[in-house]
């Protein structure tokens, strides 16, 4: 695969700079924002947007832009590292479900039904109970929730080539279980988890926001998306445009995700096309 | 068939409507952002109780009236003796309560002698310690004996703590409230909504409302909803910012008025190095009151420099004692020896102006190299760390007691002041009844206090209720907490 290959699908090259945008100016807020976003200045809040704020300023005066930005580093953490948690609990687990059959099997495929049966927001609920609210506890109740999805797709994968001949070989040439797992399945499956990863990058990010709107996410001073659209809750029939800031943002994130996602399946393996990944995306 | 069964429904429904229009006129649905976690004014602090009950379900022997002052109650008369330690009350006769039997003054009796009894769960114990004896004359006159003249006396007994109850129902108030007052409970539909409705042979002037539904909305944008929509006719204290949804809208009005809430950044003086004068000084200078009040109220907070209400006769205006000043902030910083400023913890309960007036401050204070970290809490917890354990740098609070002056004599409050000039003053002032004298003790309190910059003295909060333009008699201020329905009426 290479380059000119990657631009035969223009849904991937949408949603790659699109989410590549979004990812620069969210780690550009870790060096540099318009306005500090600790700033506050009761003196110009409700600013609408023009050239000396872009996006405006929010109720505590504070550069609209600014807060985006750093609220989508917020986001785009708590989702990456959810995605970390998950797959690295999760595919080791679907691998270990794949080539072990029985108990394992067994345990494996009952835990991730468990854990699906278990809203993310019930998991956060249970932290922020037990430790208190914050961007942490969000990225544990996410990650919870990717594991699941990550060991099903692992598992899936790995079952469906594990029946191929180069497995077989690799069986008869002495390799244990798990050196086949290793050598063999995982580098097979990789495309699968970045496809699942994008996905649920972006239902992370969508988490994350949901978590925040009720108050169980990131707390302030600190920001995120989810975190801006309730502060601006209350405001929304006077001052709609806080609301629509960070909701707006939140949607264009998310839609560049999918868009990216289904991009590099049809990319890295045509073949995934009618394997109904949606189904595993939760 | 068809057609004459819809034609009855139609006009069903037309019936239906009529006659909803005609019952709007004496009923009234109350929006309150808290549901109240029982309904016994005398056994729990919480306000959303006296929201509901106090002066509506339950009386006491004085009425506080909407400007703060003591009026008869279920006493008609009082006297005092000269030495300020004996009060006679006359009571109201042919009063009975909700479930039928008779209010004397056995009642009044019972009702004190639980406030005050070992075991009791009155929120406001201590405000009635000073009654050594109650004593009924007669079944209308009943004579209070205290140990100590207690200026506040007339005025602590009107209070929700001090309602009368019956010993026959006082044990079941919490769910099943049983009063004197205008209006007898009905139902409560928990996490919904509490019913109340006139109490047929009330003893006093009937009010003009039949009956009063209390709907219980905690989110701002479902309260600003609900009243748009007309689902509730009104609530007495809506958030500021979403207030201009409402200003200018010929459909409602807004009731801005006074609470006793002041609103400080309460500061551990027993704790390094808050009790540093220099530093509570160079904090007090750091403070852009204005900015707060904006930020945080949208303009409807009253600057205070003390911890007094602005609206009290005793109060005197010292918000100019340590005026926004950066630079003599830094300058007593480094007096103090933090020249380069300190960290600290900010802990915020989770009421919108806390949290709001947290970020502003903590932004404020930067500008001085105060390093502020904020730290959202619960109220379970903030109750347990801050106000129990005294844990905590600084946090941010609403003192809603009326005339609270008080707590500042207390050293072993939760923000440690401790100054027996103060103590002395306060033993006086409590010993007074003289007006003229107390009003002199007051303001040397407050004087005190503020040159102490014990707290972050911030603002006093306002209520500003949103109603229904066709109401009137609501309270616009709260001298205490609750919402008095005896005088609400719609007009066409």
């Amino acid at each position: 695969m290479n380059w000119r290959s990657l631009l035969k699908h223009p849904g991937l090259v949408i949603g790659l700079s699109a989410t590549a945008l979004f990812a620069l100016l969210a780690l550009l807020s870790l060096v540099w924002t318009p306005y500090p976003i600790a700033d506050i200045s009761i003196a110009r809040r409700f600013a609408t947007p023009g050239p000396e704020h872009w996006l405006g300023t929010d109720q505590l005066g504070r550069d609209m832009l600014s807060l985006i930005m750093s609220g989508t580093l917020t986001s785009f953490t708590v989702g990456a590292m959810a995605v970390l948690i998950g797959a690295g609990i999760g595919v080791p687990l679907g691998l270990a479900a794949a080539i072990y059959d029985g108990p394992v099997e067994w345990v494996v495929l009952r835990f991730s039904d468990l854990a699906f049966a278990f809203p993310a927001v019930v998991i956060a609920i249970l932290i922020a109970t037990l430790v208190g609210p914050g961007a942490s506890n969000a990225v544990i109740a996410i990650g919870i929730f990717n594991v699941p999805v990550f060991a099903q797709v692992a598992r899936g994968g790995a079952l469906a080539i594990s029946t191929l001949d180069f497995v077989a070989a690799a069986r008869l040439a002495g390799l244990s279980k798990p050196m086949i797992a290793l050598r063999h399945l995982l580098p097979n499956i990789a495309s699968l988890i970045i496809v699942q990863g994008t996905i649920q990058l972006s239902l992370g990010i969508l988490a994350e926001a949901g978590l925040s709107y009720i108050g169980l996410g990131t707390q302030p001073p600190a920001t995120s998306l989810g975190l801006m659209l309730r502060d601006a809750q209350s405001l929304f029939l006077i001052h709609p445009w806080l609301s629509l800031a960070p909701g707006l943002a939140i949607v264009v994130i998310v839609i560049a995700l999918n868009i990216a996602g289904d991009g590099l399946r049809d990319a890295l393996d045509p073949r995934l096309r009618n394997r109904g990944l949606a189904n595993v995306a939760g | 068939m068809r057609v004459t069964k819809s034609f009855a429904l139609a006009s069903a429904g037309l019936l239906l409507a009529t006659s909803f229009a005609f019952a709007q006129s004496t009923e009234i649905r109350v929006g309150a952002p808290l549901e109240p976690p029982m309904l016994d004014p005398t056994a729990g602090a919480a306000e959303a109780i006296d929201v509901v009950v106090y002066q509506n379900v339950f009386e006491g022997l004085t009425r506080i009236d909407q400007t703060g002052a003591v009026q008869p109650g279920l006493a008609s008369a009082w006297t005092v003796s000269e030495d300020g330690l004996t009060y006679r009350f006359t009571l109201n006769d042919g009063v009975t309560f909700h479930d039928g039997t008779a209010f004397d003054a056995e009642d009044v009796k019972f009702t004190f002698e639980r406030i005050l009894a070992e075991d009791s769960v009155n929120a406001q114990k201590a405000l009635y310690e000073a009654i050594s004896a109650v004593t009924v004359i007669d079944p209308l006159t009943v004579e209070f004996t205290l140990s100590r003249p207690d200026g506040l006396f007339l005025f602590n007994i009107g209070r929700g703590d001090a309602v009368i109850v019956a010993p026959e129902s006082a044990a079941n108030n919490a769910t099943d409230p049983i009063g004197t007052g205008p209006f007898a409970f009905v139902q409560w539909d928990r996490g919904s909504r509490v019913i109340l409705e006139q109490y047929g042979p009330y003893w006093g002037e009937k009010p003009a409302l039949t009956k009063a539904t209390y709907v219980f909305i905690g989110d701002t944008a479902t309260m600003t909803n609900a009243l748009l929509a007309g689902d509730v006719d009104g609530t007495y204290n809506f958030a500021a910012e979403a207030l201009p949804v409402f200003d200018g809208n010929p459909q409602f009005k807004v009731l801005v008025g006074s609470t006793e809430g002041e609103t400080i950044l309460s500061t551990n003086n027993a704790k390094s190095p808050f009790d540093k004068l220099e530093v509570r000084q160079a904090m007090a200078h750091a403070i852009n009151r204005q900015e707060i009040i904006d930020g945080a109220t949208y303009g409807y907070g009253v600057p205070i420099g003390s911890h007094f209400a602005p609206h009290h006769p005793y109060y005197i205006d010292l918000t100019n004692t340590y005026p926004y000043d950066l630079d003599k902030a830094r300058e007593l910083l480094t007096e103090a020896g933090y020249p380069d400023g300190f960290s600290a913890t900010l802990k915020l309960p989770p009421v919108n102006y806390a949290r709001v007036s947290g970020q502003i401050i903590a932004s404020e204070f930067a500008k001085v190299g105060i390093k502020l970290e904020l730290v959202n809490m619960e109220w379970a917890q903030w109750l347990e760390d801050v106000f129990a354990n005294k844990d905590f740098d600084l946090t941010i609070i609403s003192h809603v007691e009326p005339f609270d002056i008080g707590i500042y004599a207390n050293p072993d409050y939760y923000f440690g002041y401790n100054n027996p000039e103060v103590q002395a003053l306060n033993e006086t002032l409590n010993a007074t009844t003289d007006e003229a004298k107390r009003k002199e003790l007051a303001q040397e309190m407050q004087t005190i206090i503020a040159k102490d910059a014990v707290n972050g003295f911030l603002f006093e909060l306002a209520q500003t209720g949103v109603w229904n333009a066709k109401l009137e008699g609501m309270w616009q201020n709260a001298p205490v907490e609750g919402v008095v329905l005896r005088n609400v009426h719609w007009v066409e």
